[in-house]
This record gives structure tokens, C-alpha cells and sequence, in this order.
């Protein structure tokens, strides 16, 4: 029920900004520094994410296969391997390290 | 455009599964959100374990700038009536970048709808792919999907690394997170480094923003 609420909120807030661009009267949006906030917020946003992802279990900092799978993820990156690429192989790197190594 | 995106949805859709939504949730947010950055970001605090709450903030907080993208499409799509509603729905970070690529104003409205509608059914359909193969997998951590988590992040900001205020607020995006992660409760990281992101960027100095940065990395 909380998953279905989360999922039609976010999509109802998102179409509203969407719809906000075409709509709303332009100037607060043309404010110089507002336009930076709003195309640097994802970089924050995301940043966080990885960690989040990668190096938390609840409110614990935790080193796993996962941190693992990030390194080999940033190399992939690093050799301009396209998305799907990235994910499998920082996927198939947390997998083996488990399986063979018995890492968390 | 359509592969990258194609194979970007399947890790969304085995992702989401993996994360606890049912495959109908999974489909639903690509149909009624469609903006993938917002999608893993709900899916991963769910996830994760935190409230709906922080989710949710976090998920709209990526989609602020899909009202940007609106704005500077105006002069070019100018929808009216129902289109309006179409439009919006379709304004993401790939048909707004083929559109503002364009030439000419006709070039400009076609590479929108083409690229837009493209993206809509190949996302929704590989989503769903995705999904039902998550589904049949069975525990994830078995096959690394919680890494491929924190990957598809990464994977997400790289691009975005291209100038000096960027990397400088995505350290501080990640560091804030570090710190908080063991302090405060579950999904509040995310939405106080996302604050923490949006004061750099507004006090960012207009002497640090030279045209030169634009060629480092």
C-alpha cells in the first residue's frame, strides 16, 4: 500500500514539474541561479545515491561485494563502456566475489 | 538513442523487482514517471528501507529539472489543449537533448515527438522485459543486483562530471551522505545532500564558471 502511494505520488509531483515548464509564468524559473540549482540538484542527488547504494545497509556504513562492483563500475566508465555494461559488470563482479570468495 | 535506452530499462525493471515492487508497480512508474533518474532513485529508498516519504522527496527533487527542459522547449513545441498534457508527459532528459540539437524549428518539433515516443514505448517495453526476468531470477544478491544498484548510479551521474561545479558538489553529495548515513534515520541522507548540493550550487562564484572548464574533466 506505501509502495502504491509512493509510486503514484512521485509520478503526480513529476508530471506536475514537467508540466510546470510549459505553463508557469517563466520568470521564476529564468532566474540564473535558480536554472543552476536545478541542473547541478541531480548531481547531488545521485553522488548520494551511490553511496547509499553501495556502501550502506540501514543506518550502517558497511565494505561489501558491492563496493567491489563500484570500483569495477568507474573503470568501465573510465574505458566509455555504455550503461548496460557498467551495471552487468558491477553486478557479475559482487556475484563471483560471493560465490567463490564467500564476501558479504 | 533506443538500444541505450532499451538496455538501461531492462536494468530498471530486474532492479525494481529486486528492490520489492511488483512487476505492475515497476510498470506503472514507467508508464505514469517516466524520467529514470526519478525512478531509481524511488526504487533504491524504498528499497533500502526508508519512508515513502523520503522517496518520494528524493524522486521529485531529480524531476525539477524536467520543468527547465519545459521551459526552453516553449518557443518550439508551443503546445496547445491536449497536446499540452502529451508534451509534458514526453519532456525527459533525451528528447529534450536531440530537440535543442536541431537547426530549424520543424527539425526541432520532429526530433522531440520521434525521439519522445521512441523512448516512451522502448522504456515501457523493456521495463516490463525486465521485470518479469528480476521476477524469475529470485534472490538478488545472489547475482549482484544490489551492485549493479550504486553502478547504475554512478552510471547516471559520470556524464554529468564535466566541469569543475558538478564534481565539486557531487563530493559534497557523497560526503554528506557518509557522514549521516550512520546519524540520522533511513531516506534523510539523500534529501539533506541534495540541500547541501543546492547551497554550493547557488553560492557557486561566477568567477569559477570559465568556458575552459567545460574541456576538463
Amino acid at each position: 500500500m506505501i509502495t502504491w502511494l509512493s509510486v503514484i505520488a512521485a509520478s503526480l509531483i513529476a508530471f506536475a514539474f514537467k508540466f510546470a515548464g510549459y505553463t508557469a509564468p517563466p520568470k521564476w524559473l529564468e532566474h540564473p541561479r535558480i536554472f543552476r540549482v536545478s541542473n547541478m540538484l541531480p548531481a547531488a542527488l545521485l553522488a548520494s545515491l551511490v553511496v547509499l547504494e553501495g556502501f550502506s545497509s540501514g543506518t550502517h556504513l558497511v565494505l561489501d561485494a558491492r563496493a567491489a562492483g563500484l570500483l569495477v563500475a568507474i573503470g568501465a566508465l573510465l574505458l566509455r563502456a555504455p550503461f548496460i555494461v557498467v551495471v552487468i559488470v558491477a553486478a557479475v563482479t559482487a556475484a563471483v566475489l560471493r560465490q567463490f570468495l564467500g564476501w558479504r | 538513442m533506443g538500444i541505450a535506452t532499451g538496455l538501461y530499462g531492462v536494468s530498471f525493471g530486474a532492479l525494481s523487482v529486486a528492490n520489492g515492487l511488483s512487476v505492475l508497480q515497476t510498470c506503472v512508474l514507467s508508464l505514469l514517471l517516466f524520467s529514470g533518474g526519478s525512478q531509481f532513485a524511488l526504487i533504491g529508498i524504498l528499497g533500502g528501507g526508508g519512508t515513502a516519504g523520503a522517496a518520494i522527496s528524493a524522486a521529485s527533487l531529480l524531476a525539477i529539472r524536467n520543468a527547465v527542459y519545459g521551459l526552453q522547449l516553449v518557443p518550439t513545441m508551443m503546445p496547445k489543449g491536449w497536446r499540452r498534457f502529451v508534451v509534458a508527459q514526453l519532456t525527459i532528459d533525451e528528447s529534450t537533448a536531440v530537440a535543442v540539437s536541431q537547426t530549424t524549428s520543424p527539425l526541432r518539433r520532429l526530433g522531440f515527438w520521434v525521439t519522445g515516443i521512441a523512448v516512451y514505448i522502448g522504456w515501457n517495453l523493456t521495463t516490463l522485459a525486465g521485470a518479469l526476468a528480476g521476477n524469475a531470477l529470485g534472490d538478488p544478491k545472489h547475482y549482484g543486483l544490489d551492485a549493479a544498484a550504486s553502478a547504475a548510479f554512478i552510471a547516471l551521474l559520470w556524464p554529468r562530471l564535466k566541469s569543475r561545479e558538478p564534481i565539486a558538489i557531487a563530493i559534497v553529495g557523497a560526503v554528506v551522505t557518509t557522514i549521516l548515513v550512520p546519524v540520522i534515520p533511513q531516506g534523510l541522507p539523500v534529501l539533506v545532500a541534495a540541500a547541501a548540493g543546492a547551497v554550493v550550487a547557488w553560492f557557486w562564484p561566477k568567477r569559477w564558471m570559465r568556458p575552459s572548464e567545460e574541456s576538463g574533466l
